[in-house]
């Protein structure tokens, strides 16, 4: 257990020095490379790029009547500001459920969804990387070049192996789930997630896993360990930042999915996105809580991203940035 | 435990490994074949024969059906822990399998052993009731022993390779074969019939996805997004970088235009359909405001053909792109050696000139994985055009229409057909990109 407390310690003060030098090089390349038309340009992009949601954001506060009628831009001149249009979105929905319920569905897919596929490829990447077999580079490929595959194209057929299961020549190999009718059922969908990240899942994590150096796995292998122990005891810790990049990525793009759930949840299964469609489709002129739903969807993303941003890019642009 | 890596105690040192050129060995190769062949022509029999008609059906009470109904009726929070951990559960099963498959001795011969029967008899207690399952479980426990025996007698590698292979391949193979080849062989079957699945029609619904005006607007605009979406994001991506790079508040900066990525399309399109709202008199969305003010009339920017809505959409889904490709490009473009831009400086060369000669080149690599995601994303986009238009005034895309013929037109083989169009623009991108990788491979 020392050397683990040990670790960051020495990590901290190395990163320190890192920093400060960095600093250093940065502020001597600022004042060559940086011109100030281009911090102009670059900060228009940005007004331009935050001015929507800004807009949105504004008129989630505003009192229903008043969005109504005037734009989000009058607030400046006659400003008048609620907290109600959150309470009310919150309890009043689309069809069949409210955004409240749904918020806790789209929780309970999502992080099952994250989970799943990323345990899965792991062990699969791993094979890829360090066990050796024939056909093994084609393989490889083959899985890759399975993100060919739509989701779209995989839907009919997946939704009936599910509902109706597989017969061969009418005897059944997979009888299927019947599920329909089961109040909070995830099970599909946390399969059907599962399965449409594996491609990419197994991609990148073997691009990080097959970069460690192989002295490292050559050293446990000498001292005894076998495939499983080094699976469990170095490679997922080593693995560890492209692991929670692409987990970031898996959960914003579960979060946010509006395909996969509407196909394979049932009605009162169904996530924040699709209720928050449904809100918008049903009351078209109601902008004060379609605005303020839709803040209440962005809530848990901007949080996932925040707080694991320093993980974001590192782990997932191993191998991709090379060569 | 943690202190070493080394094998648990318990664990007997290991013994020689099994090599095929033994002679003893080479008979008893030729048997296990020999069984496997015969067991397995058997099985592929048993599946081959007409169905029994009430048949009695074998099952042990539990199964994997049971437990996601059990678990459905909970409430959607209390799933959460139980679904991670029983699954956690099973790839802590799958990690001791793999840790103790290579073992020698008798102690594991037996565990092998009960494995070959333990994973038909888990299956199809997994799967619900079944005929004749005892049949099966047999059939499928003496298959797999002889298949690992056999691998074990031939492999070089050591007893136990094989079986470790497959055991980490397995979940990922399963899945992969169910829910991506298996469908996509299925969707490409299905074109060809029509609308019940029963009757052939050859090429009929190709020739209605380029005829029909919801297919052939759908395939125009896909090939916009295509082109478009990509090139645009990057670009204002990779502009956008370069600009802020070193700048003073670049993280802030760099949040700005991230922060749209996060957002869900669905999130999105509500966000932009209360940019482009339109209505007479006093304007509440911002773009028909600004026209307002210069005297134009308010334009409903959604209902505008030709290509005018497609555009609109299109915005929607580069707004929240460019954080991606500005993210990634940011990153390459640190990576960038700064004595090759000094390098360049010193020569007498512009910023442009730098920026174009050493810093493009320099971030190829990346430029090409942003292209090529964003191209693959705007190829299957789904969520905008359902919840901005409805793919109404000619603005549907593929990724739309055929779920969209699906769903409301119950009309399988058109969606299938688009399906498969839409297949064949992804198709081109990945092969070049999986050229790429094996170039990548080789220079290393």
């Amino acid at each position: 257990m020392a050397t683990v407390q040990e670790a960051p310690a020495y990590g901290a003060r190395a990163a320190r020095k890192t920093a400060r030098e960095t600093r250093r090089n940065e502020a001597q390349a600022h004042k060559r490379l940086t011109s100030r038309t281009a911090t102009i340009i670059a900060i228009v992009i940005a007004i331009f790029w935050t001015i929507p949601t800004f807009g949105l954001f504004v008129t989630s506060f505003r009192p229903g009547a008043d969005s109504q009628t005037s734009g989000w831009w009058t607030v400046f001149v006659n400003p008048g500001f609620t907290l109600d249009n959150y309470s009310e979105a919150l309890t009043s929905g689309g069809t069949a459920l409210t955004l409240g319920d749904s918020f806790l569905n789209s929780l309970a897919i999502s992080i099952p969804a994250t989970i799943i596929p990323i345990s899965i490829a792991a062990l699969a990447a791993y094979a890829f990387a360090w066990i050796d077999f024939k056909g093994k580079n084609l393989l490889f490929v083959f899985v890759f070049a399975l993100q060919i595959v739509p989701i779209q194209m995989a839907l009919v057929p997946l939704l009936s192996l599910f509902s109706r299961g597989l017969e061969i020549n009418g005897t059944a190999v997979f009888p299927g789930f019947e599920l329909r009718d089961v109040d909070h059922s995830f099970a599909t969908v946390w399969i059907a997630h599962a399965i449409f990240a594996l491609p990419l899942a197994i991609f990148l994590l073997h691009n990080f896993i097959s970069e460690i150096p192989t002295e490292v796995i050559e050293a446990a292998r000498v001292d005894g360990a076998g495939h499983g122990q080094i699976f469990f005891r170095m490679i997922l810790p080593l693995a560890m930042p492209a692991i929670a990049s692409f987990a970031i990525f898996q959960f914003l793009w579960v979060w946010n999915d509006l395909l996969v759930a509407t196909i394979f949840a049932p009605t009162s299964s169904l996530p924040l996105t699709q209720t928050l469609n449904s809100l918008s489709g049903s009351w078209g002129d109601r902008w004060y809580l379609q605005s303020a739903g839709a803040f209440i969807s962005i809530i848990v993303p901007l949080i996932v991203f925040f707080s694991l941003q320093r993980f974001f890019v590192r782990g997932l642009l191993a191998g991709a940035t090379k060569g | 435990m943690s202190h070493t890596l080394t094998a648990p105690p318990e664990a007997p040192p290991e013994q020689p490994r099994a090599v095929a050129s033994q002679p003893g060995r080479r008979a008893a190769t030729i048997g296990v074949i020999i069984a496997a062949v015969v067991l397995l022509v058997a099985l592929v029999a048993l599946f081959a024969a007409p169905a029994v008609e009430d048949a009695p059906k074998t099952t042990l009470g539990f199964s994997l059906n049971s437990f996601f109904v059990w678990i459905g009726n909970l409430n959607p929070l209390v799933q959460i822990p139980i679904a991670v951990v029983a699954f956690g559960a099973v790839v802590a099963l799958i990690l001791l399998v793999i840790e103790f498959a290579p073992r020698a001795g008798r102690g594991y011969f037996w565990m092998r052993l009960v494995i070959c029967f333990a994973v038909p008899v888990l299956a199809f207690m997994l799967l619900r009731p079944y005929q004749n399952a005892v049949l099966y479980v047999v059939g499928i426990a003496l298959a797999l022993g002889a298949l690992l025996f056999f691998f074990d007698y031939r492999s070089r590698a050591g007893a136990g390779y094989f079986f470790q292979l497959v055991v980490f391949l397995l979940p990922a193979a399963i899945l992969l074969l169910l829910g991506l080849i298996y469908p996509a062989i299925s969707t490409i079957y299905q074109s060809f019939f029509d609308k019940s699945g029963e009757t052939f029609v050859g090429l009929e619904n190709y020739i209605w996805t380029f005829t029909n005006p919801e297919g052939f607007w759908s395939v125009i605009n896909t090939v916009i997004w295509a082109i478009f979406a990509p090139t645009l994001s990057t670009a204002i991506g990779l502009a956008y970088a370069a600009f802020i790079d070193r700048a003073r508040g670049e993280k802030i900066l760099k949040l700005f235009v991230f922060m749209p990525f996060a957002i869900s399309f669905v999130g999105a399109g509500i966000i932009w359909k209360f940019v482009y709202d339109y209505r007479q008199g006093e304007q509440i969305g911002i773009l028909n405001a600004i026209v307002t003010l210069f005297g134009g009339q308010p334009i409903g920017w959604l209902d505008q053909t030709p290509l005018v809505n497609t555009f609109a959409l299109l915005a929607v889904f580069i707004w929240t792109q460019t954080g991606f490709a500005m993210v990634i490009l940011s990153v390459a473009i640190k990576a960038v050696p700064t004595e090759q831009l000094e390098a360049a400086q010193l020569d007498g060369t512009t910023p442009w000139q730098r920026f174009i000669n050493v810093t493009v080149p320099g971030i190829r690599a990346s430029l090409i994985v942003v292209l090529t995601t964003i191209t693959i994303a705007s190829l299957k986009v789904y969520d905008i055009v359902a919840v901005m238009t409805g793919g109404r005034a000619n603005s549907s895309v593929l990724g739309f229409e055929m779920v969209n013929q699906q769903q409301r037109f119950q009309s399988f083989g058109h969606s299938s057909a688009l399906a498969v169009v839409l297949f064949l623009f992804v198709l081109p991108l990945i092969i070049y990109n999986a050229r790429q990788m094996r170039k990548q491979k080789e220079i290393r």
